[in-house]
């Protein structure tokens, strides 16, 4: 899409709003929903990758080191990740942005 | 060459969808409508209209399995009436709004409760803002013209908006008119093959109906909005094609001796034809009254409406349905609004009656008229009055 959702004008919609690009809730910012904020001790992480099976959003990604993050576009702050993880690698803390 | 011949309505509706070759009717029966799709049934078991028939579990279902088969891009018919089309409501504006060119036949009936199976305009104002292009008819030939030129507007890829054909369920779908059927050979050039531009196929994938955040949703409405009006200029043109094809011509607001007329009686459906009866009376006596009646009801014809009213000092609005604790009529609360920003208007006086299939007879509409003359001339302390109603 040449356009992001807020500047697409009612002309440039297809007919009844058909999409006709697959894929495009990938552009869909649901951490817009979030009341709490995952933060990381990653001296505790083992890399098992629990986290990221857990994660009902799906938006725990690998970083550069090799540990799990949340991809804070996506993420939704439910806290599963914090609870589920073995090694108590995960705090929530409120978010004030 | 066309023949004429006798037929009950809703027999005839269901040769004119077979006229028009749709691909798929999906429906449940309900009265008055039930001999529109049982014959429908019949043409496609015996292999005289080449399409799918989809027996339904109810009219909210109809109503979504023709949203598929619009959108796989068949020509697409179900007919329904009062409660079958409430059923279907929520499914009315989905059908509009991803804009899929299904046709309805409203064999128009009242609203339970108390239950009645009888004819008026209650199911119609109930769903006259879900976004259908509406049109109304009078008489047996009036439906078989409307269904054909029904798809050719709604298919037209300017418009490709759901469209209803109204009738009034009984006092037209059960009787039995002489109707002029089109050679097959002439509705097909009329009517051009179905082409939806997005229709589903596995190799072009497409999301219809899909969901929109506050960031989208107002700009799809607004374009939803945009094209139901434009439609108009789509719908003119296919009944003036309609007209040079067939010969019998249609407009959004039909009018019947009203020039000269300083009241007019403005009534929908096939009660019309005995306000003209009445019309025809009172010209004999000498009296200035003519007739006027939407043909179009959305998108609601303002301009012609205007025009077609202009001279007049009284307007007389019979309506076939009550909006409760509201204005009356709805057909006259949506007059009163479209003339109140006009300097020069008639003085617009507001009667409910005909509900659940009581009849409205010539002398009630001589009544009607003389009592409105009345009202426009004294004044009224209420915003309408239920005419028909003992005391």
């Amino acid at each position: 899409m040449a356009k992001s959702e807020g500047e697409l004008t009612w002309r440039d919609l297809e007919i009844g709003a058909i999409v006709t690009e697959p894929g495009n809730a990938a552009q869909y910012k649901t951490g817009d929903w979030r009341s709490q904020r995952t933060t990381y001790d990653f001296t505790k992480c083992i890399k098992c990758g629990l986290c990221q099976i857990y994660c009902p959003e799906g938006c725990i990604e690998q970083n550069e080191e090799g540990y799990f993050e949340a991809n804070v576009f996506y993420c939704k702050g439910c806290g599963i990740c914090a609870r589920e993880c073995p090694t108590r690698v995960i705090t929530m803390v409120e978010e004030k942005e | 060459m066309s023949k004429k011949v006798g037929m009950e309505v809703s027999v005839a509706i269901g040769e004119a969808v077979k006229l028009a070759n749709a691909d798929v009717v999906a429906a449940y029966p309900i009265t008055p409508q039930t001999h529109i799709v049982e014959h429908l049934a019949e043409l496609v078991a015996d292999g005289e209209l080449d399409a799918a028939y989809i027996p339904v579990e109810s009219e909210h279902s109809a109503m979504s399995a023709c949203l598929g088969s619009a959108a796989a891009g068949a020509r697409t018919f179900t007919a329904t009436a009062g409660q079958g089309l409430e059923l279907m409501h929520e499914v009315l504006y989905v059908a509009s709004s991803m804009r899929l060119p299904v046709v309805m036949t409203v064999a128009n009936r009242a609203l339970s409760s108390p239950l009645s199976v009888w004819g008026d305009h209650s199911d119609v104002m109930a769903v006259r803002d879900t976004g259908w292009i509406q049109i109304f008819t009078e008489n047996g030939q009036e439906v078989v013209d409307n269904t054909l030129c029904a798809f050719r507007i709604g298919e037209d890829n300017k418009v490709l908006l759901p469209v209803m054909v109204h009738l009034d369920g009984f006092h037209l779908s059960h009787v039995i008119e002489p109707i002029l059927f089109p050679e097959q050979s002439a509705v097909d050039r009329f009517l051009p093959p179905n082409k939806y531009p997005l229709a589903l196929h596995p190799d072009k994938p497409v999301t219809m109906g899909d969901f929109a955040p506050p960031i989208l949703y107002p700009e799809a409405k607004w374009a939803q909005e945009v094209n139901l009006r434009a439609s108009k200029e789509v719908i003119l043109k296919t009944w003036q094609e309609f007209g040079k094809a067939f010969g019998r011509h249609y407009s959004p607001v039909e009018s019947y001796k009203t020039e000269d007329a300083r009241v007019l009686l403005l009534t929908m459906g096939s009660f019309s034809e005995t306000a003209m009866t009445v019309i025809d009376k009172l010209r004999g006596e000498g009296r200035k009254v003519g007739l006027v009646r939407f043909r179009l009801w959305r998108p609601f014809p303002f301009e012609e409406f205007r025009q077609a009213v202009k001279g007049a000092e009284t307007l007389i609005v019979v309506d076939r349905a009550l909006s409760f604790g509201g204005p009356g009529g709805p057909v006259c609360s949506e007059v009163r609004s479209a003339l109140y920003g006009e300097v020069k208007k008639p003085k617009v006086v507001s009667f409910v009656s005909g509900l659940g299939g009581r009849d409205i007879t010539p002398s009630d509409f001589e009544t009607i008229i003389n009592r409105g003359i009345e009202i426009a001339q004294k004044g009224s302390d209420n915003e309408f009055e239920i005419f028909g109603v003992r005391e």
